[in-house]
């Protein structure tokens, strides 16, 4: 492999000069034909050899290099009457109007131009308006573009020869000053009179499997242009009459224009056969498809993998298990070298049907070799210390994990491998929420970095316990989720378990020390919790009901561990742990109280069932007695309002007020009800256990599963749309009762009536539409944010500043804190206050 | 005493407040050992010099982008006093939209006028516009005469406390060439020149619309009690001649356009209110963004002392690198400009360099190592 270290320190731009182009070309184009009887590019036509090889076999007599290694070189062809460049339109006019038509110096004297400041613009615009020159004094006329590119003067319509010739007399001073730098651009090459042919390999033609060939849509093009340029070549030199020659040349110049751009709105689209337009130069560089974002923004890469997603629970939060298929494909290149020799030998041996085995090796000389039964032998022979072997993936690889859309940089992590049976990836479930992925179908994309500096940057830099904190607020964004926040809720505020099962649970999650476990018979489930926790932790919280929760040198003493704790978003439990033991042995501890509520789970049983659901004759009773008072309620207001009794509310007219007031006592109802539903509830409900620890679910979808969904907004307000004044045709026109604006007084168990299911699906149905509208106009926004942003970077000096250097802040933030450093965006003074105080 | 503080000087002032309430009555040595500890978390959680700030920014812009609802109009407790807000206020705020599709101005009064009902009550009806149609009951043609004759209702005049003088006065100064004349509650309006009758029906129309009295453009006005003190929401932008009302508080009263505050007030100022409407947005979709990035893209919307919105025509255009340009939005324009002044690209952010495939200039891609080779440092000892 032989690498040229070369960086390439800037790039200029500037038009090409006719002289240039002629220069730079490797050959003339001069025939319209491609390929001679033989298939064989002719030469002088628009496939010549010269200008890049894009067949196997042939090579290039420019650099002598065949296919894929031949860049491909510039031909030219000599245009027989010159012709605008459609791109550079604007910029013609612009010149023409500030120079004199008759002795071709700037419309300004440079009295006037010292005596006074202008801005280029308004320079422009006082050439613009000058109606003599006030250099030679000759009348100047007014300039028109007459679409798309044709000049009139005054009303005679300019030749391109006529421009050309008058351009070619401005001096390079005069040019200057109406900012164009004459080094780089000259008016006169706006007109082309020699054009460049680009090289044949960026317009390769593809070979049908008829044999036949197809000829890229640059090439058809080109080859008209050809066509053309000759036929005009041949009508000038017969002397063909003034109107044929303009005709031609007027097409010659259709042709170049929609070379250039097949888009213009006053010019018909070259079309292919079949009707559809030819996608030029334009149309390749252009939008999301084209050449800048699309291959140049947009790269891809090799050594990666992808396959759908399913939970692991056991694995560690920083792991990904990966198939054995996929780790059998993706290789790591290994240097060889005497301490390791033996070491990959074995994988040679195993070759790479087998795992571990190698996929491919490089000979000390650099050449490529795939590893079979029949290489093995002489790769064995070969193996010596500088070569490279492409082993395998090893459980405790380093990988880049990626769900998309990656709008954070928690959305691209680095994972250590677990090689695992099946075909899906594997993750554990507690950092679904930074990919945020889910099971139902989900893919991932997994990149195995090559190199040792990349490993190292992914280590450092991406590892999943490096990203626990979000850089968006300072909560973290990963920490134990469902099964897991009830385990621990349930262990650690109502179980106790034998101590022979205890030290099985924590056994099986990877506890070994057991010196410290209490040694009564039965244990509480706060001791088995605290067998995990380190003996110096301290640490002082409070749970999701506010209770204390405190730990003192690693026993939990007081408190229930719920999802306040150790959950996302401010799990402060969490945060203690990774600040006191660092992001590695942090991550351990919290994935080991992650596989204990697991475990408890798994041992305990725990399932929510409809049977969570039901209610009790009382309770039931009592809800429907709510539900009539407020609906009579509901009547008085609707029966004061229609006799016009309503008392106002503040700057709002009875309509509002009436739909105010009936809206706050249904909303009311549904919270009572709610309220009711949870007091008559057992404490052992699941459903119930998992809202209080804040596992999954809250009280409400308890209440609307078993008494009442309650009223369905739309925006803010009922729904209020449909028919005239009413909503369905079975209500009374002007009707403002409860049910029929889409109050549904059920609950799920029992189920809807027609109309509030429709009510209801039509909520459904407003937030499916508001989703589908906002996700391309939110993704643009990100687009624009990006890249408005994303050369700004803290500096050495602490400010923030961007690519040029120009400072944006002193400080980021005015304090220069990292707010993925912070704690929801702050020091936590009062609790280090509180550590002091508690002397920690 | 002060001198302990003195010596944590990473420490911003408004923490070290926090520390000086919080370790009220505690002793010297754990107060200090209270500074130690915040001055190293401090210290700790100093951001790194390389840090992509500005990409990290976006990205919090953008997740969160996903959840936001799309309109959600939010009356500020009264009717027709509607607020963009949601996705679609954060796009125009930064956007940099000359003005917001629900302009809002928040009147704070002064002493003694802030608690007063009948003197706030006062105020916001001086501030709504009256139009001539506000405050007629009819306009008819008188022909015979070639004039206009409006029914003045007297009855909503004297609420609003208007005159026939003052309408007069008002219509002579605001329609030139007119013979206004008030008539016991009638007035009859002639033009001073005779004109066709469509010019006549003409100037009816415009009569209608005439302003008599407020500030110009204010349509919706609400005295809102908050916290023992009336502040007033009226639906315009125009602060300029809002704060030529008596009794307005010029040194609270906003509004949410930041162009007519960076005219008014700076731009300082402007940058102010484009982090007070994001809060408010983020906020109020219960979102969780924290206010350092909020603070950053208002900086970079305003450091160059106008504002300029996250858009091709903004920020965008401003970059240095014409493939930065380029990539984004319209690339011909950009390639086609750079050629007319032989632009140079010297490569120094990062779009240009992924495509090129060199290293970009952030993070890990900043540093370089400057290091002696073997050879270099045998020569250096000989020297």
């Amino acid at each position: 492999m032989n690498y040229i270290y070369k960086k390439v320190g800037r790039i200029s731009f500037g038009l090409l000069s006719p002289e240039i182009i002629k220069k730079m070309a490797v050959c003339k184009v001069v025939t319209p034909e491609l390929y001679d009887r033989e298939g064989y590019p002719v030469d002088g036509g628009l496939m010549d050899v010269r200008m890049g090889v894009i067949d196997p076999g042939l090579v290039c007599p420019t650099d002598g290099k065949k296919l894929r290694d031949c860049p491909g070189y510039f031909g030219y062809m000599e245009l027989a009457r010159p012709v605008v460049h459609v791109k550079y339109v604007d910029i013609i006019i612009l010149t023409l109007r500030s120079f004199c038509r008759d002795c071709n110096k700037i419309l300004i004297t440079e009295e006037k131009l010292k005596d006074k400041k202008r801005t280029r613009k308004e320079l422009l615009l006082f050439l613009k308006n000058a109606k003599k020159c006030p250099h030679c004094g000759s009348k100047q006329y007014s300039f028109k573009i007459e679409k798309p590119t044709s000049f009139v003067e005054g009303d005679r319509r300019l030749s391109t020869i006529e421009m050309q010739a008058r351009f070619e007399k401005i001096s390079d001073n005069e040019l200057s000053m109406i900012g164009f730098d004459p080094k780089f651009f000259r008016p006169e090459w706006t007109i082309l009179s020699n054009f460049p042919v680009p090289p044949v390999t960026m317009r390769p033609s593809i070979t049908l499997e008829t044999g036949e060939r197809s000829e890229d849509d640059l090439t058809h093009k080109l080859s008209d242009i050809v066509r053309i340029n000759q036929r005009l070549f041949e009508n000038i030199n017969a002397g063909a009459p003034e109107i044929i020659v303009e005709d031609l040349w007027d097409l010659l110049q259709y042709h170049i224009t929609t070379y250039f751009d097949n888009a213009i709105a006053s010019v018909p689209p070259a079309r292919h056969r079949g009707g559809q337009p030819l996608k030029t130069l334009t149309e390749r560089i252009k939008s999301k498809e084209g050449r800048f974002r699309y291959n140049l923004a947009g790269k891809r890469v090799n050594f990666s993998a992808r396959t759908f997603i399913t939970p692991d629970p056991r694995i560690r939060f920083n792991e990904v298990g990966v198939p054995l298929v996929i780790a059998m494909e993706l290789t790591i290149p290994e240097r060889v070298t005497e301490w390791n020799i033996n070491y990959l030998r074995k994988f040679i041996e195993n070759g790479s049907e087998i795992y571990p085995g190698v996929n491919y090796f490089y000979s000390i000389d650099g050449k490529k070799k795939k590893v079979t039964d029949g290489t093995k032998e002489q790769i064995l022979e070969e193996l010596q210390p500088g070569c490279i072997v492409e082993r395998h993936l090893l459980n405790k690889d380093v990988v880049v994990f990626n769900r998309q859309p990656s709008l954070h940089r928690m959305s691209i992590m680095c994972h250590k491998i677990r090689i695992m049976p099946g075909k899906s990836f594997r993750l554990n479930p507690a950092v679904c929420t930074p990919y945020n992925a889910d099971f139902d179908g989900d893919e991932m994309n997994l990149h195995v970095p090559q190199t040792e500096e990349s490993r190292a940057e992914a280590e450092i830099l991406m590892d999943v316990q490096t990203q626990l904190i979000s850089p968006k607020n300072g909560l973290n964004i990963i920490g134990t989720t469902t099964d897991a926040i009830s385990g621990n809720y349930l262990l650690t505020k109502y179980l106790k378990i034998d101590r022979e099962e205890a030290i099985d649970i924590l056994y099986s999650i990877g506890v070994k020390d057991f010196s410290n476990l209490k040694s009564t018979k039965t244990l509480d489930g706060k001791d088995i919790f605290s067998a995990i926790l380190p003996d110096n932790l301290n640490f002082i919280g409070s749970s999701k009901e506010k209770k204390d929760v405190i730990i003192k040198n690693g026993k939990l003493t007081e408190g229930v561990i719920d999802k306040a704790t150790i959950g996302e978003d401010n799990g402060t439990l969490i945060r203690r742990l990774y600040a006191v033991y660092g992001e590695d042995a942090g991550i351990e501890l919290i994935n080991k109280i992650f596989r204990l509520g697991i475990e408890i789970l798994f041992r305990k049983g725990f399932t929510s069932s409809i049977s969570d659901t039901d209610l009790s004759k009382d309770v039931l009773a009592k809800n429907k007695e709510k539900l009539s008072y407020v609906e009579n309620k509901i009547n008085e207001t609707i029966d004061d309002y229609q006799k016009k009794k309503l008392e106002l509310l503040p700057g709002m007219s009875a309509e509002q007020t009436v739909e105010t007031l009936i809206l706050r006592q249904l909303n009311q109802l549904r919270d009572k009800i709610g309220e009711n539903v949870y007091e008559n509830v057992s404490e052992d409900n699941p459903t119930i256990i998992m809202a209080r620890s804040g596992a999954r679910g809250n009280f409400l979808n308890l209440a609307q599963m078993a008494a009442m969904v309650g009223q369905q907004a739309m925006g803010e307000s009922r729904i209020n749309i449909g028919y005239k004044k009413r909503t369905l045709s079975l209500y009374k026109k002007g009707e403002l009762s409860p049910e029929s604006k889409g109050f549904i007084k059920d609950g799920y168990k029992q189920g809807l009536t027609p109309s509030e299911f429709f009510f209801h699906s039509i909520t459904g149905r407003d937030s499916l539409m508001d989703t589908a509208l906002r996700t391309p106009k939110s993704g643009y926004l990100y687009r624009r944010l990006a890249n408005a942003l994303q050369d700004m970077r803290i500096e050495y000096d602490n400010t923030v500043r961007d690519a040029s250097g120009k400072i944006i802040q002193f400080n980021f933030g005015d304090d220069g804190l990292d707010v993925s450093k912070t704690e929801g965006g702050n020091v936590n003074i009062q609790r280090i206050v509180r550590e002091v105080k508690a002397n920690v | 005493m002060s001198s302990i503080y003195e010596e944590f000087s990473n420490i911003p002032e408004s923490s070290m407040n926090e520390i000086k309430e919080l370790t009220k009555g505690m002793d010297q040595s754990s107060r200090k050992k209270v500074l130690k500890r915040v001055s190293e978390e401090y210290e700790k959680a100093k951001i790194n010099p390389g840090e992509a700030i500005g990409i990290i920014t976006a990205e919090s812009f953008g997740e969160p982008g996903t959840q936001m609802i799309l309109r959600v109009f939010h009356f500020a407790g009264v009717a027709e006093m509607s607020l963009t807000l949601g996705l679609t206020r954060l796009i125009e705020l930064f956007d940099a939209r000359k003005s917001p599709s629900t302009p809002l101005t928040k009147i704070y009064l002064k002493h003694g006028y802030k608690t007063d009902v009948d003197k706030v009550k006062a105020i916001a009806a001086s501030i709504k516009e009256t139009k001539l149609k506000d405050i007629s009951d009819e306009f008819s043609f008188n022909l015979t005469q070639f004039r206009i004759e409006v029914l003045l209702n007297k009855k909503e005049m004297k609420e609003l406390k208007i005159t026939e003088t003052h309408v007069v006065n008002v219509l002579k100064e605001s329609l030139k060439d007119l013979d206004v004349k008030d008539d016991n509650g009638t007035l009859r309006i002639k033009p001073k020149e005779k004109d066709s009758l469509s010019g006549l029906y003409k100037l009816k129309e415009k009569l209608k619309y005439a302003a008599i009295k407020g500030v110009k453009g204010v349509e919706q006005v609400t005295p809102v009690k908050q916290e023992n003190e009336y502040i007033i929401y009226c639906t315009t932008d125009n602060l300029k001649d809002i704060f030529k009302v008596e009794g307005v508080d010029e040194t609270k009263t906003t509004t949410n356009n930041p162009f007519v505050i960076a005219d008014l007030l700076g731009i300082e100022a402007a940058r102010k209110i484009i982090i007070d409407e994001a809060v408010e947005v983020i906020k109020n979709q219960g979102l969780d963004i924290d206010i350092r990035h909020i603070m950053f893209l208002a900086d970079v919307m305003t450091n160059t002392g106008v504002i300029k919105g996250i858009t091709r025509t903004g920020i965008t255009s401003e970059k240095e690198s014409v493939l930065a340009r380029a990539s984004f939005e319209t690339p011909i324009k950009h390639i086609v400009n750079a050629s007319l002044i032989g632009e140079v690209d010297n490569l120094n952010s990062v779009i240009e360099n992924v495509m090129l495939n060199q290293p970009v200039p952030l993070g890990t891609g900043l540093p370089d190592l400057v290091a002696t080779m073997k050879e270099d440092a045998v020569k250096g000892k000989k020297k």
